[in-house]
């Protein structure tokens, strides 16, 4: 087998039931560090659920309970000595649509550090590289550098999303996962949005689900079947579309369900 | 084709003009009242009305004079309960909307919350004759009317502030939450600042309320006469009793055999332009805060 080093985030048997509904089932994925992993299914397979257990954001909405173990660079998440926020700087996310906050881009790109840091101890100079830096890796420098103190609610769909991406790296995170990014998005945002991940991915482990085989097709080095809470399938990408192990992945891909 | 109107066309076109003038109708009728009551309360009060009516002490056993105490009385006792409601009710409307999850015990908080804002103004009145004037020992005291005041107004307070919270989109939280922001830093520095204007606006609609109620401060701290210095803004002090503009309105226009007719609508006149003008004030800043704020 391959050395820890090499996983950014792995499940043991991890469970997780909504109220009664159980979401997942005994789902055990090792996710490799520095790669784009897709998570593809139907509707309601649990691929957001899976997602949302990585940086522990579904404890926010009510009736969750979890069995099993997540590590996130060989840590385990749910260990009692494990802080949320110090989880949510290393595990970033971005969302279905995109969400930048009713504030400034600038300050956009700070807000994940002006929250973990005590207030102004961040000197303008500082502050003004970081968010170059941060808007240069997601191709929007040279679009916003005029219009840094604009709403960032005011930007086009396609520079707010990349805004949301940029936010995160400020913090230096490990892993982003994505929550279908594109779908919000047309199709030249989209393939713009593509190219991003697929530039940012040595850097960083990229988790996205999508719900375009097309797109986890193109992003993706590896990826994760799912069907009705279950991991039916995990493999490279060309493997699982063009010979899938199981039956149900086969089916799948070839649109008789979805 | 002629596209020309069928008989069944005509009907429905005089059916959609007679339906149309209907609705017109009653939606007019809701401007008419206020404007016949604004009306008539202004020919009624018109002789007396003046900056002196404002500033004078009542005189003659209240059957002349002006209504100065009980105006001072009524922004004291409008002020001081919100001071008290404000931070309370604001408090436990984020604890609602922001932390708790929805168990049996938010459950009771929210039934508690929906019962005390149906509770009759003479209760609330009674409750604070019982536990301020009497247990804690606050005697008939501006005090004493202001807490039963701030009581009365606070589960709307809580009301209007967890729906002003509540419209702050989920999408927000969730960029805070999801680079490690905690609650508080959620809600300092992205939720109160989008909900500021609904939530001002909740609290400035209660002023009225406070305002135009007479039972509550009937029995904990309102006067039938006071006198106070004239034209002096803190001739009160906290365990004073004072006069309102409500209880004045009551007094004179019931209690005073021989009052001139234009006194009680003059005081009338102030109360109502009262209301009326801080509604205006607080739907012209929702405006100014609204139209700086975009998503």
């Amino acid at each position: 087998m391959s050395a820890p080093g090499e996983f950014s985030v792995t499940t043991r048997q991890l469970n997780l039931w909504y109220g009664r509904f159980q979401a997942l089932k005994e789902v055990s994925v090792s996710i490799r560090h520095g790669l784009v992993t897709s998570l593809i299914g139907p509707s309601g397979c649990g691929k957001t659920t899976l997602l949302r257990c990585f940086n522990r954001v579904n404890e926010r909405y009510g009736n969750v309970t979890t069995t099993g173990e997540i590590k996130i660079l060989g840590k385990n998440i749910y260990d009692a000595d494990v802080s949320l926020i110090e989880l949510r700087k290393c595990v970033g996310m971005v969302f279905q649509r995109p969400n930048p906050l009713p504030i400034s881009v600038y300050e956009n790109v700070l807000f994940g550090l002006r929250i973990h840091h005590e207030s102004g101890s961040f000197p303008k100079a500082q502050a003004d590289a970081i968010v170059e830096q941060a808007l240069r890796e997601v191709n929007l420098w040279e679009d916003l550098k005029d219009q840094l103190q604009a709403r960032a609610t005011t930007l086009q769909l396609e520079q707010q999303q990349k805004l949301c991406i940029a936010r995160l790296l400020p913090l230096k995170p490990e892993v982003i996962l994505m929550d279908e990014p594109c779908s919000a998005l047309d199709a030249k945002a989209t393939h713009r949005i593509e190219e991003l991940v697929m530039g940012l991915q040595e850097r960083y482990t990229f988790v996205v689900v999508t719900h375009n085989m097309a797109q986890a097709r193109r992003i993706s080095q590896e990826c994760i079947f799912m069907l009705l809470g279950e991991v039916i399938e995990h493999s490279a990408t060309k493997d699982l579309f063009l010979h899938p192990r199981q039956e149900r992945t086969s089916e799948y891909i070839e649109g008789r369900y979805g | 084709m002629t596209f020309g109107e069928t008989k069944l066309g005509r009907k429905k076109r005089r059916n959609e003009a007679i339906a149309k003038v209907v609705f017109l109708g009653m939606a007019l009728s809701m401007i008419l009242p206020l404007v016949l009551i604004v009306g008539y309360l202004f020919h009624q009060a018109w002789p007396i009305l003046s900056l002196d009516f404002l500033t004078a002490m009542p005189r003659r056993g209240m059957r002349d004079g002006g209504i100065w105490p009980a105006l001072l009385g009524t922004f004291y006792l409008v002020t001081i309960s919100l001071v008290i409601a404000t931070p309370i009710g604001v408090a436990a409307a984020i604890y609602l909307n922001e932390y708790s999850r929805d168990n049996w015990f938010t459950r009771l908080i929210h039934l508690a919350v929906v019962n005390l804002a149906g509770v009759p103004s003479i209760v609330h009145a009674l409750f604070g004759l019982g536990a301020f004037v009497m247990f804690a020992h606050l005697g008939r005291s501006i005090l004493a009317a202001s807490l039963t005041l701030a009581i009365m107004t606070l589960p709307v307070i809580i009301a209007s502030t967890k729906e002003a919270l509540a419209s702050v989109p989920m999408a927000f939280r969730e960029a805070c939450w999801s680079v490690g922001a905690t609650r508080w830093q959620t809600i300092r520095g992205i939720v109160l600042p989008n909900s500021i204007s609904g939530i001002l606006t909740g609290i400035i609609l209660q002023v009225s309320r406070a305002a135009g109620e007479t039972a509550p401060i009937m029995f904990t701290g309102a006067v039938f006469y006071k006198a106070i210095p004239e034209g002096r803004l803190f001739a009160y002090g906290l365990f004073d009793q004072c006069m309102a503009l409500s209880m004045h309105l009551f007094t004179i226009s019931t209690q005073v055999p021989e009052v001139p007719p234009a006194l009680p609508f003059g005081t009338a006149v102030v109360l109502v332009m009262t209301v009326l003008l801080v509604n205006a004030a607080s739907i012209a800043l929702r405006a100014w805060l609204r139209s700086r704020k975009k998503w």
